[in-house]
């Protein structure tokens, strides 16, 4: 199984003069969530730890080697993705669109096999999608697309999972299912990294933070630890309550009353 | 679970619609073959092909008709194989093989020719010179360089082919008048002076065979370039290849029959509607499909008010516009 380190990386977010150096080694098993405030460069800090931004300096560094020195195709056999946001340009069924994660560990002779079919099939079934299968991915809702992004993403099995806001449009329940497969990734020795916008998703679910605030340097840790009252108000310049739920802490924001 | 193993199991398969294509495009350039100002019964082509028949039909099939029509066909597979890659270089289900200029730029140069007079070799020479002159034009301009670039390729294109029509309308209104129905066939789309048909068939068959292993890649540039590059896509090499590949497709097709319109936009999306959007499928298919549509819409064109011929982008469009516009209607898209 891999791990993926961070070396005095800085992220280039654009309009953005000043960066914090992250240095942060993230070992198989880790369920880590990144929380911050809107535009802190949660998306932008997933895109370049999927090699797909330059970062300003520092580097990314996947079992000893720097993502700048693999090829497009050995990352995506080891790192995957799942965008916020999802471009459909073409029709193409929903199972069609959960092989594509197939493709990284397809050589361009070869043609999908009874395995990737079979993968395919219980990443399905893991998303509660088996009945859409034919379904073609413009008629479905929000949800239910958001489902089809992680079920391509379960069907490329990679070792190191980068997800950018899991639970985007999913109902509670499927919050809920969406969370507990990214923790058995974790369970797998797999490295997990998700931005959340909800603090008590990454309460629940996550075995250490990144909180990254706009205008000091960032914090990195156990989610135990982090997860405090004054840490938080500071990330998101709002007074918070705390309160205890089967054992975690679940943070609700303070409304003036006047 | 029954329901799910059989949509997955035809994800990525190779199916029997090409083999009914492949079907389809014998039997139309046999019927192609008997059609004319003289008809002739199938039984006649073959004596023909066998060498056993009367001088006459022999003429008429082996160096008349045989020729033209080939080189109807492979016009017809370019265009379709043209349209359904700049469809999903530019991942926009508008694009055609004209919108980034490349016929403009080979019409005002083929324009030019018929205006200094030359004809045959060096009328088509000149068009393939202007597409090439116009695709680099577009591509030095654009330089395909951000993972954004399909907006601002596209956009760049439909510029550059707005000033090539410009340039067409100066130089049709300039034109002394018994150049002009010459001109305006050209622009229309005519086999009737197409060359030889071989140089569009090696450009072809040879696309077709460097395509074969690129199609699943394809179908992931199709999702958006971020999405292709995460699942391990060189997306800037990628494109650029299908780029050249796609200008050079459309350059033979304006040398071979000048600017034949219709057929690269709607084959493609006629069979998306109908197979789905697997490129490995609709590539080829769309080779065939294409060739089939425009070696019918040119028998048409040859034989409906012979021996006059109408301009055969005329009929392309009046057989298209109603059949996309019903598959539209009932269909998947």
């Amino acid at each position: 199984m891999s791990q993926l380190r961070l070396d005095q990386l800085v992220v280039d977010i654009p309009y953005q003069q000043s960066g914090f150096a992250l240095d942060v080694t993230i070992e198989p098993g880790q369920v880590w969530g990144v929380l911050g405030p809107n535009g802190v460069g949660k998306t932008t800090l997933l895109h370049t730890l999927a090699g797909l931004r330059n970062a300003r300096s520092g580097q990314v560094v996947l079992d000893d080697v720097p993502l700048t020195q693999m090829s497009r195709g050995a990352i995506a056999q080891q790192i995957g993705i799942m965008f916020q946001e999802h471009q459909d340009g073409f029709p193409a069924t929903v199972a069609e669109t959960v092989m594509l994660g197939r493709h990284p560990h397809l050589s361009m002779w070869q043609s999908e096999q009874g395995d990737d079919r079979q993968l395919v099939e219980e990443a399905l079934k893991a998303l509660e999608l088996s009945y859409l299968s034919q379904r073609q991915i413009y008629q479905l809702s929000g949800g239910e697309r958001q489902r089809v992004a992680l079920a391509m993403l379960l069907a490329q099995q990679p070792d190191i999972w980068l997800v950018d806001e899991p639970t985007n449009h999913l109902d509670l329940h499927h919050q809920v299912s969406a969370m507990a497969l990214l923790q058995r990734q974790g369970k797998q020795q797999r490295c997990v990294i998700a931005s959340l916008h909800d603090v008590n998703l990454a309460s629940q679910w996550c075995t250490h933070v990144l909180l990254m605030y706009p205008d000091r340097a960032p914090l990195w840790g156990e989610a135990r630890t982090l997860l405090q009252l004054t840490n938080l108000e500071a990330l998101y310049q709002q007074p918070l309550a705390v309160a205890e739920v089967d054992g975690r802490p679940i943070f609700v924001p303070r409304v003036a009353q006047d | 679970m029954a329901a799910v193993n059989t949509v997955l199991a035809s994800v990525g398969r190779v199916q029997t619609p090409l083999w009914g294509l492949l079907l389809l495009s014998i039997v139309t350039l046999l019927f192609a073959l008997t059609q004319g100002s003289v008809s002739l019964s199938p039984y006649q082509v073959w004596q023909a092909f066998t060498g056993e028949s009367a001088t006459l039909a022999n003429t008429l099939v082996l160096e008349l008709r045989l020729p033209r029509i080939l080189a109807a066909f492979a016009t017809g597979g370019l265009l379709a194989v043209a349209g359904a890659l700049m469809q999903v270089l530019l991942r926009n289900p508008l694009a055609e093989p004209y919108v980034l200029g490349i016929s403009g730029g080979a019409s005002v140069a083929a324009l030019l020719a018929i205006l200094i007079g030359v004809s045959g070799v060096f009328l088509s020479g000149a068009a393939f010179v202007g597409a090439i002159v116009s695709t680099v034009l577009v591509f030095g301009l654009t330089q395909l360089k951000t993972a954004a670039s399909s907006l601002r390729l596209l956009l760049t294109g439909v510029v550059i082919a707005a000033g090539w029509g410009a340039l067409i309308t100066l130089i049709l209104a300039l034109a002394p008048p018994q150049k002009l129905p010459g001109m305006l066939y050209w622009l229309m789309g005519d086999l009737a002076y197409a060359g030889s048909p071989w140089p569009a068939w090696v450009v072809l068959v040879a696309v077709c065979l460097i395509l074969f292993p690129l199609g699943r890649s394809l179908n992931v540039l199709g999702r958006g370039a971020l999405q292709a590059a995460s699942l391990g896509i060189n997306v800037k090499r990628l494109e650029r290849g299908v780029f050249v590949l796609a200008s050079v497709l459309t350059a033979v097709a304006v040398t071979t029959a000048g600017s034949v319109g219709f057929v690269g936009l709607v084959v493609p999306h006629l069979l998306r509607m109908v197979l789905g959007n697997d490129q490995r499928i609709i590539l080829p298919a769309s080779a065939l499909a294409g060739g089939c549509l425009l070696t019918l819409a040119d028998t048409l064109a040859r034989t409906v008010i012979a021996p006059e011929q109408l301009p055969v982008g005329v009929i392309t469009a009046l057989l298209g516009v109603p059949t996309f516009l019903l598959l539209l209607h009932r269909g998947r898209l």
